[in-house]
C-alpha cells in the first residue's frame, strides 16, 4: 500500500502536530508550518488530528496511487490535475488506483498539505511523524521526498477510502470523472492582498533598538527572502541594527520569535527554529498569524501591525472557533 | 534561612504562547542552580497545558498548548502563579536534579583541532590546556542550538576566550569546545565556531534511543582524559 513517488517536488515532507515536550533537550517541535491547513486536510479524509500529511513547498510532486485512496488537498492553491484534469482543493476526492496526481506549482500561497485517509504508516520518532532535516530524523528517513520513494500508507487505506466516501451520503459527486462531494471547506490562511498584515508584539528586547529602529519595524513592508527556509523567515527591508547590542545571553526562542542578528536583516523564526537563540528579539508574532506568514513564498510581502498580549490571545481564540467551526462542517458532511 | 531561593526579576511574555520566567540576564552558576531547580518543581506540577519546561541560562521558559481546553484565559498570569506556589513550597534539592555522568574526552592534537591555536594564545602549554580543561565538574546549564547539545558551565576562566574568528562550516560529532565561560560538545556534524579541545567517542544524540540525548540539563559532568587508540576502540 504505497504512494510512488514519480518527482518530488521542490520540497515535499511529511509533516503532523508537531513533537512536543522536548524543548529542553534541545529538540525543535517541527510539524506542519500552516498547522490549520494541516488539520483540514487530515478532516477532509476522516482522519484524527494526529495522522501524518505530506507537506508540498512551492513545486508539488507527481504521485502515483497503488491502490484506490481517499486524499484531500489543502492549503496553498497549487495548479494540481488528477490523471491530468484539474483536482478540485479543499475537498475529498476519491481517487483509483493508477491514478497520477500532478500537483504542479502553488499559485496563491506557498505550502499546500496532502492528506490520504488511514494516514502515512510512518513511526512516529519521538512521538511524531514530523521530518527534521538538519538532523535527519522522523519523517521518511528524515529527509524529503526523493524520486522513486514509495511512501507507504495504511494497509486498509483502500477499505477506508470506499467505506469513507460512501459516509459522505447526500454530498457525493462526480466531477469530470472523480469521485468527490458538493460542497468544501474554507481557506483560513491563505495570504490576502499583499502585504498582509502579521500582528506582532514588542519583544523582550524590544527597547535596546533605537527609535528609528523601532518605528521602522512597525512601519517598513518586509520581504521575505529566497534564503528562508522550515527554520526561519528572513526578512528584507531597513536595517533594524540594535544600538545597545552586547553580548546577550542566549535564551529560550518559541514560533514567531522576531530575532535581529549583527547584520540587521529579521529573522521570523518558523516551525523548525532552534530552541534557543541569542540574538535580541524585537518581536514576538501572533502565533494565529503564524500560519499565514507560513504561506507567503519568497518575495511575497508583509506588515507588522502592533498588538498586545490580549490582542494576540484574542486573536488566538477567533482563529480556533474558525477551525473548530469549519471541521464541525465538514464532520456534518460525513453525517455528523 | 540559608536555603532561600533568589526570586525571578519576573514572568514576562515570551509571545502569546510561552512566559519566560527571568532570574538572570548575566551568566551565573548559582542562579542557574536556582533555574534547574524551579524546572524541576515546574515539570513536577504537570500543568496539562504546559507544553515545556525549558530551563536556560538566566532563567526558564514555559511553553503553553495554545489549543488546549484547559488553557486559562490569560496564561502568563497563570504561569506566574504555577511559578509562585512552587517557590512557596520550597524547590527540590540541587543534588536530586540532573545525574552524574563521566565523558571520554580524547585530546589527541588531531581531534583536538583547536587545543595548540589555543593553548598558544593563552601561552600555556597544551597539557596544560587540557589538565585544567578536564578538571572541574561541569553543569549543563541549557540545552540548545541543536538536539542534544549541552551548554556547560564550570570552565577554569584561565581558558577564558573568544570564539573562533572564522566559524566552522562543519564540526565533527563529538567534538567538545569552549567559549567565554562555557563549554558544549557538538552532538553531530553541524558548523560551529567554538574552539574545540578534545572529542568524546559518545554518540550525544539518536533520536531512536531512549532517552535520545546522553544530557539532560542540570546533569553534572566530568571529562576522563582517554588515548587514541582508547578513542578509537571505543568508536566501533
Amino acid at each position: 500500500m504505497t504512494l510512488r513517488v514519480v518527482k518530488p517536488g521542490l520540497l515535499s515532507t511529511v509533516q503532523d502536530h508537531g513533537r512536543h515536550g522536548l524543548q529542553h533537550l534541545g529538540i525543535v517541535p517541527c510539524g506542519a508550518m500552516d498547522p490549520v491547513a494541516h488539520a483540514l486536510a487530515n478532516a477532509l479524509v476522516g482522519n484524527d488530528p494526529e495522522e501524518a500529511t505530506l507537506e508540498l513547498t512551492v513545486i508539488g510532486p507527481e504521485l502515483q496511487f497503488g491502490q484506490d485512496a481517499l486524499i484531500a488537498l489543502c492549503g496553498a492553491e497549487f495548479a494540481a490535475t488528477l490523471d491530468k484534469r484539474a483536482l478540485l482543493r479543499d475537498r475529498p476526492v476519491l481517487v483509483r488506483a493508477g491514478s497520477r496526481l500532478v500537483c504542479g506549482r502553488a499559485e496563491r500561497g506557498s505550502r499546500a498539505y496532502l492528506a490520504v485517509a488511514g494516514g502515512l504508516a510512518l513511526e512516529p520518532v519521538l512521538g511524531s511523524r514530523s521530518t527534521y532535516l538538519p538532523a535527519r530524523f522522523g519523517g521518511l528517513e528524515g529527509r524529503a521526498l526523493r524520486a522513486g520513494d514509495a511512501l507507504p500508507l495504511a494497509r486498509d487505506s483502500a477499505q477506508l477510502a470506499r467505506e469513507r466516501y460512501a459516509r459522505l451520503g447526500k454530498g457525493a459527486v462526480q466531477r469530470d470523472g472523480y469521485d468527490t462531494v458538493r460542497w468544501s471547506a474554507p481557506s483560513l490562511t491563505l495570504p490576502d492582498h499583499q502585504p498582509i498584515v502579521v500582528h506582532a508584539m514588542e519583544g523582550r528586547h524590544f527597547g535596546r533598538f533605537g527609535a528609528g529602529a523601532q518605528r521602522a519595524f512597525f512601519d517598513a513592508v518586509w520581504r521575505v527572502a529566497p534564503e528562508s527556509n522550515r527554520m526561519g523567515f528572513r526578512l528584507g527591508g531597513p536595517s533594524l541594527a540594535a544600538d545597545k547590542a552586547g553580548e546577550l545571553l542566549s535564551g529560550p526562542t518559541c514560533l514567531g520569535t522576531v530575532q535581529v542578528p549583527a547584520n540587521g536583516a529579521p529573522i521570523a523564526l518558523m516551525a523548525d527554529h532552534q530552541t534557543t537563540g541569542g540574538y535580541p528579539k524585537i518581536g514576538e508574532i501572533a502565533t494565529a498569524d503564524v500560519p499565514r506568514l507560513a504561506q507567503l513564498a519568497p518575495g511575497g510581502t508583509l506588515r507588522f501591525a502592533r498588538c498586545t498580549l490580549e490582542d494576540a490571545l484574542e486573536l488566538g481564540r477567533a482563529a480556533r472557533a474558525r477551525l473548530d467551526s469549519a471541521l464541525r462542517a465538514i464532520s456534518w458532511g460525513y453525517g455528523g | 534561612m540559608s536555603n532561600a531561593a533568589p526570586r525571578p526579576l519576573g514572568v514576562l511574555p515570551l509571545g502569546d504562547a510561552a512566559a519566560y520566567v527571568e532570574f538572570s540576564e548575566s551568566l551565573d552558576l548559582e542562579v542557574n542552580a536556582v533555574v534547574q531547580r524551579l524546572a524541576a518543581a515546574l515539570r513536577a506540577r504537570d500543568l496539562p497545558w504546559v507544553r515545556d519546561v525549558v530551563p536556560a541560562l538566566g532563567g526558564v521558559a514555559l511553553h503553553f498548548d495554545p489549543a488546549h481546553p484547559q488553557l486559562p484565559a490569560a496564561p502568563l498570569e497563570a504561569a506566574a502563579a504555577a511559578v509562585e506556589a512552587c517557590l512557596a513550597k520550597g524547590l527540590p534539592a540541587a543534588r536530586g536534579v540532573g545525574r552524574a555522568i563521566e565523558v571520554p574526552a580524547c585530546y589527541d592534537p588531531e581531534l583536538a583541532l583547536d587545543l595548540h591555536a589555543v593553548a598558544e594564545r593563552l601561552k600555556l602549554a597544551p597539557e596544560e590546556v587540557a589538565r585544567r580543561h578536564a578538571a572541574p565538574e561541569y553543569h549543563v546549564l541549557m540545552m540548545g542550538f541543536a538536539p542534544g547539545l549541552p551548554h556547560l558551565g564550570g570552565l577554569d576562566p584561565k581558558l577564558e576566550l573568544p570564539r573562533r574568528a572564522e566559524p566552522r562550516l562543519v564540526v565533527p560529532p563529538g567534538s567538545i569546545a569552549i567559549a567565554g565561560l562555557q563549554a558544549v560538545v557538538y552532538p553531530y556534524a553541524i558548523p560551529g565556531g567554538w574552539n574545540v579541545l578534545a572529542r568524546t567517542p559518545l554518540t550525544l544524540f539518536d533520536a531512536r534511543r531512549d532517552p535520545p540525548s546522553l544530557f539532560a540539563p542540570g546533569d553534572r559532568v566530568r571529562f576522563v582524559p582517554i588515548s587514541r587508540a582508547q578513542f578509537e576502540r571505543a568508536r566501533k
